[in-house]
């Protein structure tokens, strides 16, 4: 086959789940064991198609949690009320469960580390994801691009990965904004991304850092509309909309 | 239960675009295009014709199936009385530009209506408020939301799905997800 | 209640089954109103039998990308790339 000449696989193949843990309240990390995988990019994601006994299916998209140099393959995903729960997905995606990947997919949503400019991330929620992989794709090449990540939630619970994106000893920049509720001693940012926080978070457009925003449409267009207004390039500012604000 | 279906006891939303919110000052609901002459009622003139209340299983073709769900509404031949047609099909149309397409004798015969209500409630906008065309014996498609006409026909032609390969009649019971099935 | 809707990058997938290649970052015009988008802005509503792309500027229907029985169609009747 053409497979050599082609980016990653275009079709549908079989993979395994190898283990499901719980991340916070509402999200869970599944590890995959995927036979015919060919390795993947920062940012990228797959498309995934679950059919339960009872005839359900589903397909969706997930961004892939994982770096390109893990060894193993990982997505987190959110569990949104949205009206569609089976009786086979409210009960936990178990160890052993097979599931249809097609991927990984997605040349617009990726960086690399070879790109110009410092490295500026926002996350609206389970839009950490992605950006979670470039981090962990940046720690492994022991590449030394400045990076920034705003990442706002409703609650601390629901902060993904929050003991991997607060180490101290880490060189990323992370700030964290708690929309609905805050501990009482809590230093980080209070409420929405707003300007002043922009202002102490984000390179200003003279220093063309490259954005990626990523989580709720609306929380998307949100950021990518001021970031815009402050003058960054439009080409600069890569969005990857999840669906609507939690 | 039709083939391949389960049961679900959630109401998805299912959607190709933004909810539409129409005034009810606005809104009218007509039978037009191949009749001798057309009908409109407005939503006051609507809510003054008798309905019926009627319990019905309704079947997706993405696979749920809600069961004994409770719908209130204008029975389609009520509409119908009165109106000289030399067309065997319609096209429902609706708010927001969807289409779908029915033989005529599929919409009369107690086989369908206009609901305004659902589970005793006002019908909510993402369910296809404030009326919805419902026609349970096919798949939901062709109930089509936010319905605001019904366009009657020569000839069949094929509303949104059915123009993307959805089957052309949507029988659930024959399993007429796709065409070709 | 929120439309649920997600960008272009969520048909990738189907995209690059039924073209061979990434689509998502190459750019098309819309048919209805002329302007041009990056296939990864398109606006989807993903829950619905099968995606539909709408373009961002006008909001109409660009394409519809269907598996039926496990064949990818991308109906781009109003996107010219």
């Amino acid at each position: 086959m053409a497979g050599a000449a082609l980016p990653g696989r275009l079709n549908w193949q079989l993979a395994r789940v190898v283990e499901v843990r719980r991340e916070t309240a509402t999200a869970k990390t599944i590890v995959l064991d995927a036979p015919d995988w060919v390795g993947h990019r920062a940012g990228q994601h797959v498309d995934i198609r679950l059919t339960a006994e009872d005839g359900y299916q589903t397909q969706r998209s997930y961004s892939i949690a994982s770096a390109p140099e893990d060894t193993q393959l990982i997505l987190t995903v959110e569990e949104i009320g949205d009206g569609e729960v089976s009786p086979y997905l409210a009960e936990e995606l178990r160890a052993g469960d097979e599931l249809e990947l097609r991927g990984p997919i997605g040349g617009y949503f990726v960086w690399n580390g070879n790109e110009s400019g410092p490295l500026q991330l926002f996350a609206g929620g389970s839009g950490v994801v992605p950006l979670r992989a470039m981090l962990r794709h940046r720690a492994a090449t022991s590449n030394t691009t400045p990076a920034r990540l705003v990442y706002s939630a409703r609650t601390l619970e629901d902060i993904i990965y929050r003991e991997e994106l607060t180490d101290p000893t880490s060189d990323v920049d992370v700030q964290l904004a708690l929309t609905r509720s805050w501990p009482e001693d809590w230093t980080g940012h209070r409420g929405r991304v707003d300007d002043a926080l922009l202002d102490s978070a984000t390179w200003p457009a003279n220093e063309a850092p490259v954005i990626y925003i990523c989580g709720p449409t609306g929380f998307v267009e949100a950021i990518s509309r001021q970031m815009v207004a402050r003058g960054h390039a439009p080409g600069r500012v890569k969005t990857e909309r999840f669906g609507p604000t939690a | 239960m039709p083939p391949g279906q389960y049961v679900t006891l959630d109401f998805p939303v299912l959607s190709a675009g933004p909810t539409p919110r129409p005034h009810l000052d606005d809104w009218s609901f007509t039978i037009d295009g191949a009749v001798e002459s057309a009908v409109t009622w407005t939503w006051t003139e609507l809510m003054r014709l008798p309905a019926e209340t009627v319990t019905q299983d309704i079947h997706c073709v993405t696979k749920w199936s809600k069961l004994d769900t409770t719908w209130r509404g204008v029975s389609l031949d009520l509409l119908f009385d009165g109106v000289t047609t030399t067309g065997a099909y319609l096209t429902a149309w609706s708010d927001g530009g969807y289409t779908t397409n029915l033989p005529l004798a599929d919409v009369r015969d107690g086989k369908a209506w206009v609901a305004y209500e659902f589970d005793g409630q006002p019908l909510a906008p993402e369910h296809g408020g404030p009326a919805r065309l419902l026609v349970p014996h096919l798949y939901f498609w062709k109930s089509a939301k936010w319905v605001r006409g019904l366009t009657l026909t020569v000839d069949d032609e094929p509303g949104f799905w059915e123009g993307y390969g959805y089957h052309n009649y949507g029988d659930p019971w024959r399993e007429q997800r796709y065409q070709g099935d | 209640m929120e439309d649920f809707t997600v960008d272009g990058n969520a048909l990738a997938g189907a995209l690059a089954q039924y073209m061979g290649r990434d689509v998502s970052a190459d750019q098309g015009t819309c048919g209805h109103c002329g302007a041009p988008s990056m296939i990864a802005e398109l606006v989807v509503y993903p829950k619905a039998p099968s995606p539909v792309a709408r373009c961002p500027h006008c909001g109409d229907v660009v394409m519809v990308v269907t598996e039926i029985r496990d064949t990818v169609t991308v109906h781009m009747n109003r996107y010219a790339m």
